[in-house]
């Protein structure tokens, strides 16, 4: 009886360990985050107030000057929002067509080189992309296509293709082959054969490599600060750099874009996620 | 008419050549079991008639059409896999009217059909379920299911029951051989277990190495090996082999002697090295097996070891430094130990040339 005693609250106390050190590290991960939020209505006074202020008195004045005019603070929101979305979208779209087929062909195919070409794809990740911002700036402006959303979109098909390559290949590697020989087999050709079975089967992997590749794009700033300058290219991490003036940082108005641009990438994710939990689907051969 | 025919069939991989010119007539109907060890090339012929593996040489003709350039979906074949390869991401019933989906059919005749088929392999119960939720026979069923929903001409079947365990394949194997017996198409079966070989096969096709080795019904294999190695792999337990030199009328395994079966008599010289083989059914305690005419000779042999079987009863003993294994009925339990006379049916044995491993007096 005794031992059985000490042995629950042992199993207890252990629990709560466990719930504290998991409440501690979802703290540090999400504190930033809620503290954008609160302090995108907050006013400007309670955010520079030392000690911080927990409680916030409730404004939402950050949010009607960014979509005020130009003389009160306001910035082209709408315009950021709708370059983002093109660029992000577009490139996340070429890319994983891309990527797949890359991915399919390394998981399926034999040609020359293809490993080196592989590592290759990876090395060329290892290449930080403010490192390409100088070179990309020359070479865009003397093509003449700086400051456009087809030169944004270059430049992330080419960040997101090697990474959407290993994914994928990665996911149609866990397909064995008798798949699509038995889709053939059924009547299909080869294109068939993978769009009937081969990506319905793999899709949670393509939607991982989707959402990968849309947050990068969508979150991009060291590049996009460089390569656009017009609110007709200007993607929304740049668009926060307009808060900031010589003198001044206006943290309020930055917060209140911050979460602007924070909802489409959390609500996207939310969406996709459902496909995100893979195993689902596999089991259609023997496990 | 759906006769498939294989001439000079070679495959090569590279340099390197793995199918050594396969020559093989198979007639509409007949089921055809392509047997042998693991890399002998059955998996490999297999898949150049289906289609997924191209052919470096020779011709395959189905039905009179030399199918050779043709794609899989072209050959009217349908295969059911080792892994049985259910695309997870549809219910049973999607899979199984797969084919006819992709072929356009109208929509009550792929309801039809799929019903015909569940119908067959008992699958009723299960159509709306995803492969995942089924067990490793009820996905059996499926695969076949899947592969007679479109009535091809050929049934292509890759080792499909090696994933199940020992009851479920024993009861699959009826379960093939019923439906072969329904839907009367012609069947290439490819396995590496001789007992699937022996009870589904009209005839058998055994191969090594990328060569067939011998052709024919279960019967002429197991009673008339052309070569030790057919000897060995069909029949279970594997036939008794002992080396021996021709002596005069007899046969010297070491320090025993049995006399040479007429069946090649006159057909070994004195001096020569054989390999003399006899299956266990063929070596019996006097008096305990099943069949005692004919021409036999007597063996006295140490048993050491019994194995039970139920109505049958395995016992081992050694002879000339060889283990070798007879069979009785049940009459009496014999006690590991025990001095018993054998009778060896002589017309029964197989004399093999030690050089070349050729059966001597069945060419």
């Amino acid at each position: 009886m005794d031992r059985n005693r000490t042995h629950r609250n042992r199993r207890r106390v252990l629990a709560w360990m466990h719930f504290f050190g998991l409440f501690i590290v979802m703290a540090i991960i999400c504190i930033p985050g809620l503290w954008i939020v609160l302090n995108s209505f907050r006013p400007t006074v309670e955010i520079m107030a030392k000690p911080p202020v927990w409680v916030p008195s409730f404004t939402l004045d950050h949010y009607r000057a960014m979509f005020g005019g130009a003389g009160e603070g306001g910035v082209p929101v709408f315009h950021y929002f709708r370059n983002s979305l093109v660029v992000s979208v577009t490139s996340t779209v070429i890319a994983i067509l891309i990527g797949m087929s890359g991915g399919y062909a390394f998981a399926r195919y034999k040609f020359r080189f293809k490993g080196g070409i592989f590592v290759g794809l990876m090395l060329f990740r290892a290449v930080p992309g403010v490192a390409l911002s100088l070179p990309l700036f020359i070479v865009f402006a003397r093509v003449g296509i700086i400051d456009t959303h087809f030169g944004l979109i270059l430049v992330y098909v080419a960040m997101n293709v090697p990474f959407t390559v290993w994914l994928t290949d990665g996911f149609f590697r866990q397909i064995p082959g008798e798949l699509h020989e038995a889709a053939e087999i059924d009547g299909c050709t080869r294109w068939q054969a993978f769009w009937k079975v081969e990506f319905p089967v793999a899709r949670s992997g393509v939607a991982s490599a989707a959402i990968f590749a849309f947050l990068t794009s969508w979150n991009e700033f060291a590049l996009a600060s460089q390569l656009t300058r017009s609110t007709g290219s200007k993607t929304m991490p740049v668009g926060l750099l307009d808060f900031t003036a010589e003198f001044t940082i206006n943290w309020g108005g930055m917060c209140a874009l911050a979460v602007l641009m924070i909802l489409p990438a959390l609500i996207l994710t939310f969406i996709v996620q459902k496909h995100l939990i893979a195993g689902l689907t596999f089991g259609g051969v023997k496990g | 008419m759906t006769e498939v025919s294989l001439r000079n069939v070679i495959k090569r991989y590279g340099t390197q050549q793995a199918v050594h010119g396969i020559d093989l007539e198979i007639e509409n109907g007949e089921f055809v079991v392509l047997v042998g060890p693991s890399g002998c090339g059955k998996s490999t012929t297999l898949r150049m008639i289906a289609g997924l593996e191209a052919i470096s040489d020779g011709e395959v003709s189905i039905g009179g059409r030399v199918v050779n350039d043709l794609p899989p979906r072209e050959r009217n074949i349908s295969m059911v896999f080792q892994n049985y390869a259910l695309y997870p991401h549809m219910t049973v019933r999607e899979n199984l009217g797969f084919s006819l989906t992709i072929a356009k059919r109208p929509e009550d005749e792929i309801v039809r059909a799929v019903d015909e088929a569940a119908g067959i392999l008992g699958l009723d119960e299960l159509m709306d379920r995803k492969p995942a939720a089924l067990s490793g026979g009820q996905r059996q069923r499926v695969a076949m299911g899947r592969a007679i929903v479109r009535h091809p001409d050929v049934f292509l079947f890759d080792e499909p029951l090696s994933n199940l365990d020992a009851k479920l394949r024993s009861q699959m194997r009826v379960e093939i051989k019923k439906l072969h017996q329904k839907v009367d198409s012609t069947i290439i079966y490819v396995t590496h277990d001789q007992v699937e070989a022996m009870t589904l096969a009209d005839r058998i096709v055994l191969m090594r190495d990328g060569r067939i080795e011998q052709v024919g019904t279960p019967l002429q294999l197991f009673e008339q090996p052309v070569n030790i190695f057919v000897a060995g792999f069909i029949g279970s337990p594997p036939m008794n082999q002992l080396a021996g030199t021709v002596e005069g009328d007899a046969i010297s395994l070491g320090e025993v002697y049995v006399p040479i079966p007429s069946s090649v008599r006159g057909q070994l010289s004195n001096g020569q090295k054989v390999i003399f083989g006899f299956r266990a059914d063929n070596l019996t305690p006097v008096g305990h097996g099943l069949r005692e005419k004919g021409e036999t000779t007597q063996l006295d042999l140490r048993v050491h070891l019994t194995e039970p079987l139920g109505t049958e009863t395995l016992l081992f003993a050694t002879l000339a430094g060889a283990e070798i294994q007879g069979k009785m009925l049940n009459p009496r339990p014999v006690a590991p130990g025990e001095d018993l006379t054998f009778n060896l049916m002589l017309d029964r044995c197989h004399v093999f040339d030690a050089a070349t491993g050729n059966a001597i007096g069945r060419t």
